[in-house]
């Protein structure tokens, strides 16, 4: 029979079973195949803290998503038009994700007794008519595999493992995918394990047989080509974007590379990465504890390395003495914290930006830092380049945002032509017969940077506070509130060396919405969405919180009403209602869950709509606004 | 993989190379009390530093919090005073970044056995290349006398009005135990034996731990004059040298011998007795560094001081990263940037 041919604009697949069942892993394969097809794609990997959860459990569910398609693709897609759930509990976990008229590939065998049981279903929903406004493809997959298997001999314990590379060749047939970068990657992954490699490759093409030959499968949805620039592109995680950024920006500075770091989720994957990267001379120290990290940065740094630390939240908390002891020594130093829901252990897989007071304020003393956030996988890369160019031209400590989200998404990244990208100067010194630790660059105010092995300016730094040039320890009242102006002066200073705030749509108006972080996809999808409705509404987004953009006070003032999403109860709203003096709506969401852009879209034509109160909040009842949507 | 760091830091020294100890004395006042057992670690380590043959921008003190921690500002070289705890880490850091550096540590027995007891016990098996002076006076007197982890149990401080509850740890064993290839214990009241202790520390690749009794005058005044005192150590302190039997007394009269696995003193002038029965040292022996560290707290048995272990079989750590290195780019050449960030798939558009 022949088969149908849809064409399809956008498409969002997820893909659901076991901890241990590898959806991790197909879902990763699917994202490049597509990226590799030409697609836009965004990721979102969904799993538990557990690392192998009791099989069947619903809190033992691991999920994999992939939005892609031919247009401009900027978030993990709201709703799921494609399930692939393994056993019952990860359909109970995921089908109310799914659109309605969505298509859901179960795995039968997933649905016994003990499954049913273990997801509380008291019913077979696979015999439910629930499960009837969706298109349902139930298969005995380990029977089917077996049957692909007939010519082949391989242990079938070996076999029954490929099952999820089965169900990836059913998804590949579904889009009508090349299955050679999967096969090419199977070959490299499992290189010298020949009968591996034969397993997984037969399985996945076994999958791809069973559904051109099933005549349940009638239709294939082809995705065409997006429109983005001409380049080399790969697929790329927030986490992976940052470890790259480190490794370019320490050779773009021309200084040796040194991470301190220690285990924590979901930040481990930089850990992972720079420790593989000894080629390049990076060196790192997995060190004893989160403190012992980012302070063997600080030596490394006071010797004269590009010093990084990467952690997430707990591990921030334990890190705020040290990064006091860095603002006063002014030392370069990039602190990576890829965010999570807290507080306390939190919800360690889930995301959540409610680090942002602490990345601002979370220290004792007067104690300011530079702080940046990456909007996108891609832009980690960015702003890891930008994090280091600000710690060594101002010769501060930056704190560089991303969140679980981002750092574990990935989306397609146009590979820059390393050559092309502007160098890095440190601030050394240079003059022994002048060299004094505080003596600072007029422009920047960033002292200068002596390392051991510089003869003729050895010196002593430290926590205790010091006299303004010479650097020697000092409890003077007068210079301790000049010094202290000082550090705040040098850090405000960057708003003259960063871009401004770009707007898109009005330039003033009505509605701003401004987002910062990794809510850039939902809020620009979200805008984009509204204005082809022909709403008037504008968009901004902040890397620079820390100090804020020159002209976000002015463009602020220019709208009546402006709404920040935050995945947090605020944080971002409050220090700019504070700043400003301007009245902020928020869309608060603490779920460990991105926004959706349907949700930005519904709340804020909610506003769009209330054009009686279209200057709401006035200037008059500034301060009795009900708040936050 | 050059580094403009190369160029700042292997600059051939210009100039006179040849130091006095005057050269390692900065143009600040030493604020510690008088008659601190600090100063009397400061000045050896002034000493030394000149017999060591490093230019002196290459030598880095680095400490943490309390009364040592002022020592980096009194040592014209380069310095760094970290926060309470951290000096190790900083320390480990900077070696492993920078090791050409000659690099110090001064720590206390709160900075280092307290806050900083993670670190340490971790720094001992790590085995970066450094010279670690921990000033024991058994008191917080930077906090103006607390107890601390090296007090002995029912010591009365402003803290334990009553006596301490805790018991001390044991330094030396501490580091035995946790890896230390290099461990040590000096005083303050013998600089020339101490000086020779820091110098020994020193030529030791890898990590030296130096535990060094420092009288604190204002908080515990005459805690070690037992072992440290010249007319009483010789009674009740061993002084160890390697290859040497271990022979203390004023009259050189009283000699360790091991029942066992238990140390006992034995009198040499009794019959029956002689020089041969004595224990000789071997310091690269752990397991015999083992049954001296526990002589500390022992009743009737003399304190052992000096170099307790220095084992030179296990390479440094800041070594290994630059081994592995070194491995990687000969067997896949130095890094490509380009090839790097293109990672192990991509695609053109």
């Amino acid at each position: 029979m022949d088969k149908l041919i849809e064409h399809l604009e956008e498409v969002t697949v997820r893909f659901a079973g076991d901890s241990g069942d590898g959806m991790q892993l197909i879902g990763t394969q699917f994202s490049d195949t597509a990226g590799f097809a030409g697609n836009e794609v965004n990721t979102f990997p969904d799993y538990p803290s557990e690392i192998r959860a009791p099989e069947g459990t619903l809190y033992g569910v691991s999920a994999f998503q992939v939005h892609f398609g031919s247009k401009h693709i900027t978030t993990s897609g709201d709703f799921v038009d494609v399930l692939v759930a393994m056993n019952a509990a990860s359909l109970k976990v995921n089908l109310a994700q799914v659109r309605e008229g969505g298509i859901v590939i179960v795995d039968r065998e997933g649905f016994d007794d003990r499954n049913l049981k273990l997801a509380g279903y008291a019913r077979n929903p696979l015999e439910d008519v629930g499960l009837a406004k969706n298109h349902v493809f139930a298969i005995d997959m380990s029977k089917e595999l077996k049957k692909a298997f007939i010519e082949v001999e391989l242990p079938s314990k070996l076999i029954q493992k490929t099952r999820n590379i089965f169900a990836l060749g059913i998804t590949y047939w579904l889009f009508n995918r090349p299955l050679d970068p999967t096969v090419s990657w199977i070959n490299k992954k499992f290189k010298g394990k020949e009968d591996v490699i034969l397993a997984n490759a037969h399985a996945l093409q076994g999958g791809w047989n069973f559904a051109e030959k099933n005549p349940d499968f009638r239709k294939q949805y082809v995705i065409d080509k997006s429109k983005l620039p001409p380049g080399k592109y790969r697929s790329i995680t927030g986490n992976q974007a940052v470890a790259l950024g480190l490794v370019v920006a320490a050779t773009k500075a021309h200084l040796p590379l040194f991470l301190g770091s220690y285990p924590i989720t979901p930040a481990t994957d930089i850990l992972h990465a720079i420790s593989g990267y000894k080629q390049y001379g990076v060196k790192h120290l997995q060190a004893e504890d989160e403190i012992a990290a980012i302070t063997s940065a600080i030596g490394a740094a006071f010797g004269g390395s590009l010093a990084v630390t990467t952690t997430s939240g707990p591990g921030l908390s334990l890190k705020t003495e040290a990064i006091g002891l860095a603002i006063m020594t002014e030392l370069p130093l990039i602190i990576v914290d890829v965010q999570r829901a807290g507080p306390s252990t939190g919800l360690p897989t889930k995301t959540e930006q409610s680090d942002l007071m602490q990345a601002m304020y979370g220290r004792h003393g007067e104690a300011p830092m530079p702080v940046l956030a990456a909007a996108s996988s891609a832009d980690c890369f960015n702003m890891t380049l930008e994090a280091a160019r600000i710690a060594l031209k101002y010769m501060t400590p930056v704190m560089l945002l991303t969140d679980g989200y981002i750092g574990q998404a990935s989306e397609p990244w146009r590979i820059p032509d390393v050559d092309k990208l502007p160098d890095i100067a440190p601030n050394f010194a240079a003059d022994p017969s002048t060299f004094k630790p505080y003596v600072r660059n007029p422009e920047t105010l960033g002292r200068l940077w002596a390392i051991p092995g510089m003869q003729g300016m050895e010196h002593r730094i430290g926590g205790l506070e010091k006299e303004d040039g010479s650097g020697v320890v000092s409890h003077d009242p007068i210079n301790h509130q000049k010094m202290v102006e000082l550090r705040q002066k040098k850090v405000d200073g960057i708003a003259n060396d960063i871009p401004d705030l770009e707007v898109m749509g009005e330039p003033k108006g009505d509605l701003l919405l401004l987002s910062w972080g990794s809510t850039y996809g939902a809020a620009k999808n979200a805008y984009e969405n509204l204005r082809s409705q022909g709403h008037k509404l504008s968009f901004g987004h902040l890397r620079y919180l820390n100090p804020f953009p020159k002209n976000l006070g002015d463009v602020l003032h220019r709208f009546d009403r402006v709404v920040i999403p935050e995945l947090n109860l605020g944080q971002l709203k409050n220090l700019i209602q504070a700043k400003y003096l301007k009245r902020v709506i928020g869309i608060n969401k603490v779920q460990g869950k991105p926004f959706k852009a349907i949700e930005l879209e519904e709340k804020i034509s909610v506003l769009l709509t209330m054009t009686n109160i279209k200057k709401w909040p006035s200037k008059k009842s500034n301060l009795d606004i009900p708040v936050d949507l | 993989m050059n580094t403009i760091i190369d160029d700042l830091v292997n600059k051939p020294h210009s100039g006179e190379s040849h130091y006095t100890s005057k050269d390692f004395k900065p143009d600040v006042d030493v604020r510690w009390c008088a008659g601190c057992g600090a100063i009397s670690v400061l000045s050896p380590a002034q000493r030394l530093m000149p017999e060591l043959g490093i230019p002196k921008e290459k030598i880095v003190f680095i400490s943490g919090i309390g009364c040592s921690g002022r020592f980096p500002y009194y040592m014209d070289t380069y310095g760094f005073h970290g926060i309470h705890g951290r000096a190790l880490p900083i320390a480990s850091g900077l070696k492993i970044a920078r090791p050409d550096l000659s690099v110090w540590v001064v720590t206390g027995d709160g900075d280092n056995m307290s806050i900083g007891g993670n670190h340490f016990i971790h720094a001992c098996r790590r085995n970066v290349d450094m010279n670690v002076l921990m000033f024991n006076n058994e008191v917080y007197s930077l906090t103006k006398g607390q107890y601390s982890p090296t007090s002995h149990r029912g010591q009365i401080t402003k803290s334990s009005p009553l006596g301490a509850l805790d018991d001390p740890f044991n330094p030396v064993a501490l580091a035995l135990g946790a890896s230390a290839t290099f461990v040590a214990r000096g005083h303050d009241k013998d600089r020339q034996q101490l000086q020779n202790l820091l110098l020994q520390a020193h030529q030791h690749k890898g990590f030296s731990f130096v535990e060094i009794y420092t009288n604190c005058r204002i908080f515990n005044d005459g805690a070690f004059d037992l072992y440290t005192n010249a007319e009483t150590r010789e009674e009740h302190s061993v002084w160890l040298e390697h290859g040497k039997p271990m022979v203390f007394g004023k009259q050189k009269n009283k000699g360790i011998k091991l029942d066992g696995f238990r140390p006992t003193v034995i009198e040499l002038t009794e019959r029956g007795n002689s020089i041969n029965d004595v224990l000789v040292h071997d310091q690269h022996d752990s397991t015999l560094a083992f049954i001296l560290a526990n002589m500390t707290y022992a009743e009737n048995l003399p304190r052992p001081m000096g170099v307790l272990q220095s084992l030179t079989n296990r390479s440094s750590y800041e070594e290994r990263v630059v081994e592995q290195i070194q491995h990687e780019v000969e067997a896949k050449g130095i890094g490509n940037l380009e090839s790097l960030l293109l990672g192990a798939s991509h695609w053109e558009i």
